[in-house]
């Protein structure tokens, strides 16, 4: 895009007159890639507008956790920096181009609107973001957990979530089984035959 | 033998008590030597798929497969054509362990008959935690973790971990062009040989052994190939950061030529026997249609999506390694079918070996790895007579290297479609978060899609025309 493409730093230090917009969202570069930062109240609109340029495929819907690395990140100035950050990667086949969305979704809240309406194959990214991170996705038809069993207890890929910490257990298993020594003789046997 | 489910029994129970499951809850009724089958063993909630009387008509669109906006006379036909009472309708159980599931996926299907009429996949059963397992490792280690996610093409998940390294590294640009050029030849090898075991699985669940021994056959000549070259069959771990693990060994032009020579010679064989043939053409063709605003909009990408005719290669629309230097053909299908998708991916193997021919011929000499001591190990010869390079090995491989901060995007044509990394680095030798876009993860969706109305016995075939891997998509 040519308005994009005018400005070729966004957060260059030298007090710009006045920061980059596109639909209202700050824009940054990331590596050469353009980035957008979308305010959660607003996030739609600017999917919306991206929509109506032409991107039209969702590439990619995921999450970043930054608990533990929160005010390093590169944003431009005016981006209020919370937890957790959902990225969205949007295509646009008859372009060739790509745009990156990156909302800022605070612990207290972690809720987001869902973009099934305008991309149906956000589904299952989305829930496995619900699943790893517990974001909620407001609207979304079918908000279970997809990769983790339904009575998981934590958002795995969460940075308090640690590994290790937890022992896998899956269901139907009793806890706490004996351990092989004090099994029964025929348990044993069984276990020797295969 | 007992009546147990499970086949490798041995050490599952004993070794690891945690992960026996199901055999483990057999244990407690062992006095009488009768197994016991909990129902709700692997009951996954609301994961599930659930009957016509607990879900609202809109939900039953979507489950249906309508996802997309309709309008409101299409909506009206499709509530009608899938109306009917309970008692006409059963909700079935397909996998996880199935054989014609390709691996543990698991699809829950409303059937009317022989009809399918809604379909839920529901995945999570190779769930390993692989994206958490990354940020625990160093960027060296990264790709011995990705290279296992999509098993079938091993190559192009290390490629994009080490492109989005690179990328955030800064040396993308110091690449030598004999390591990409390395890169891009065994990546279009690879794909060759993961489209050939598409051909052979796809056959296999259209009931053609013979298919599934000729691909096989075929694609082993590959797997010996990259044996020679990175010493494994599968899971190489060949393309590092920075370049390749080793140079190509010697004589490897006059392998590979043969290997692609008869290869071509076998192409023709196979479509002889499968693509002209009108049983093949029954099984296949106006099967799993979709269209292409569907597809866009479902996220597929791949063959998947080429075969409704829309040209979307990122090889050629976003060209990364050096794919704007090599000459080759998009091919896209028209229909949509399960026949067009099988075809792409018959004429890709082509495409796949006329880009490779190319490589042979035009492999430019010169370094293999880029030369900056922050990232490339120095050679093994270095390391006998100089304590400076031991120590440097051996810093790179316990400590690795420092990536600068930031966070970017990077997407590779797999042989499965889009397969994109995204890294954020915090400036430390481990990825702060990696993330890898799957392409059976997306494309996964438009099974519901698929088989909506179709037969049963079609929707074995229709799931391998998706060319679906559970690694991938559970990760």
């Amino acid at each position: 895009m040519s308005e994009a493409g005018a400005a070729e730093d966004a957060v260059a230090p030298a007090a710009p007159p006045e920061p980059e917009r596109r639909h209202g969202a700050l824009v940054s570069r990331s590596r050469g890639q353009v980035v957008l930062h979308a305010e959660r109240d607003t996030y739609l609109d600017v999917v919306d507008a991206l929509q109506g340029e032409g991107f039209n495929l969702c590439s990619d819907l995921t999450c970043v956790d930054h608990l533990t690395f929160g005010a390093g990140r590169l944003v431009p100035e005016g981006v209020h920096l919370e937890r957790f950050e959902v990225v969205v990667n949007l295509t646009a086949i008859k372009l060739r181009e790509r745009v990156r969305i990156r909302v800022q979704v605070p612990e207290s809240d972690p809720t987001m609107p869902s973009l099934f309406a305008r991309y149906p194959g956000t589904e299952a990214m989305e829930r496995e973001v619900f699943d790893m991170f517990g974001i909620v996705f407001d609207e979304h038809p079918d908000l279970s957990r997809i990769l983790m069993p339904e009575d998981w207890e934590g958002h795995p890929l969460r940075k308090d979530d640690g590994v290790g910490r937890i022992v896998v257990q899956f269901k139907g298993t009793r806890r706490g089984a004996a351990p092989v020594s004090e099994r029964s003789p025929a348990a044993t046997r069984r276990a020797d035959r295969g | 033998m007992t009546t147990t489910p499970h086949t490798h029994a041995p050490d599952a129970g004993d070794v690891e008590p945690d992960r026996a499951g199901e055999p483990d809850g057999q244990r407690t009724v062992d006095e009488t030597d009768v197994t016991v089958m909990d129902p709700y063993a692997t009951y996954e909630g609301a994961q599930e798929m659930r009957s016509r009387s607990e879900i609202s008509a809109t939900e039953l669109l979507r489950e249906s497969g309508a996802v997309l906006r309709l309008s409101e006379a299409a909506a009206a036909e499709l509530s009608e054509a899938t109306a009917g009472s309970e008692d006409e309708t059963m909700i079935i159980n397909m996998g996880p362990q199935h054989p014609s599931t390709h691996g543990v996926l698991r699809l829950m299907l409303e059937l009317k008959g022989e009809e399918v009429l809604r379909t839920k996949p529901i995945i999570g059963y190779l769930h390993t935690g692989m994206e958490k397992t990354a940020e625990e490792l160093t960027y060296l280690q990264g790709t011995t973790n990705t290279t296992r996610m999509d098993y079938l093409s091993p190559m192009f998940n290390e490629l994009v971990f080490a492109l989005a390294t690179e990328e955030l590294l800064g040396v993308a640009d110091e690449m030598p062009a004999r390591a990409t050029w390395i890169r891009m030849f065994m990546c279009e090898l690879n794909r060759i040989a993961s489209h050939l075991l598409f051909f052979a699985t796809n056959g296999m669940d259209m009931a053609s052994t013979t298919s599934m021994i000729f691909g096989i056959r075929e694609r082993d000549a590959l797997l010996r190939f990259f044996e020679q070259v990175s010493g494994l069959r599968m899971n190489h771990n060949y393309i590092r950061v920075g370049g390749v693990a080793a140079d190509l060994p010697d004589g490897w032009q006059e392998g590979v030529s043969a290997i692609l020579d008869t290869l071509e010679r076998k192409l023709v064989e196979h479509d002889e026997l499968f693509s002209g043939q009108p049983i093949w053409h029954g099984r296949s063709q106006g099967v799993g249609i979709i269209g292409p605003e569907a597809a866009v909009a479902l996220g597929a990408t791949g063959p998947t999506l080429r075969a409704t005719g829309v040209p979307w290669d990122l090889r050629r629309d976003d060209p990364y390694l050096a794919y704007d230097e090599v000459d080759f053909d998009v091919i896209v299908g028209t229909h949509g079918d399960t026949f067009d998708r099988y075809a792409v991916r018959m004429s890709e193997i082509r495409e796949s070996i006329r880009i490779a021919r190319q490589c042979i011929e035009g492999m430019p000499a010169g370094d293999w790895r880029i030369q900056d001591k922050k990232v490339t190990p120095p050679p093994r010869a270095r390391i006998d007579e100089s304590m400076e390079a031991l120590i440097h090995h051996f810093k790179i491989f316990t400590e690795g290297f420092r990536v600068p901060e930031g966070e970017v995007y990077v997407a590779v044509e797999s042989p499965r479609g889009e397969l994109g990394c995204y890294l954020v680095s915090d400036g430390s030798a481990k990825p702060y978060r990696m993330h890898i876009r799957g392409p059976s993860f997306v494309n996964i969706q438009t099974l519901p899609h698929l088989m909506k109305g179709g037969l049963m016995a079609d929707a074995v075939a229709v799931i391998s025309s998706i060319d679906p891997v559970m690694g991938e998509v559970d990760r």
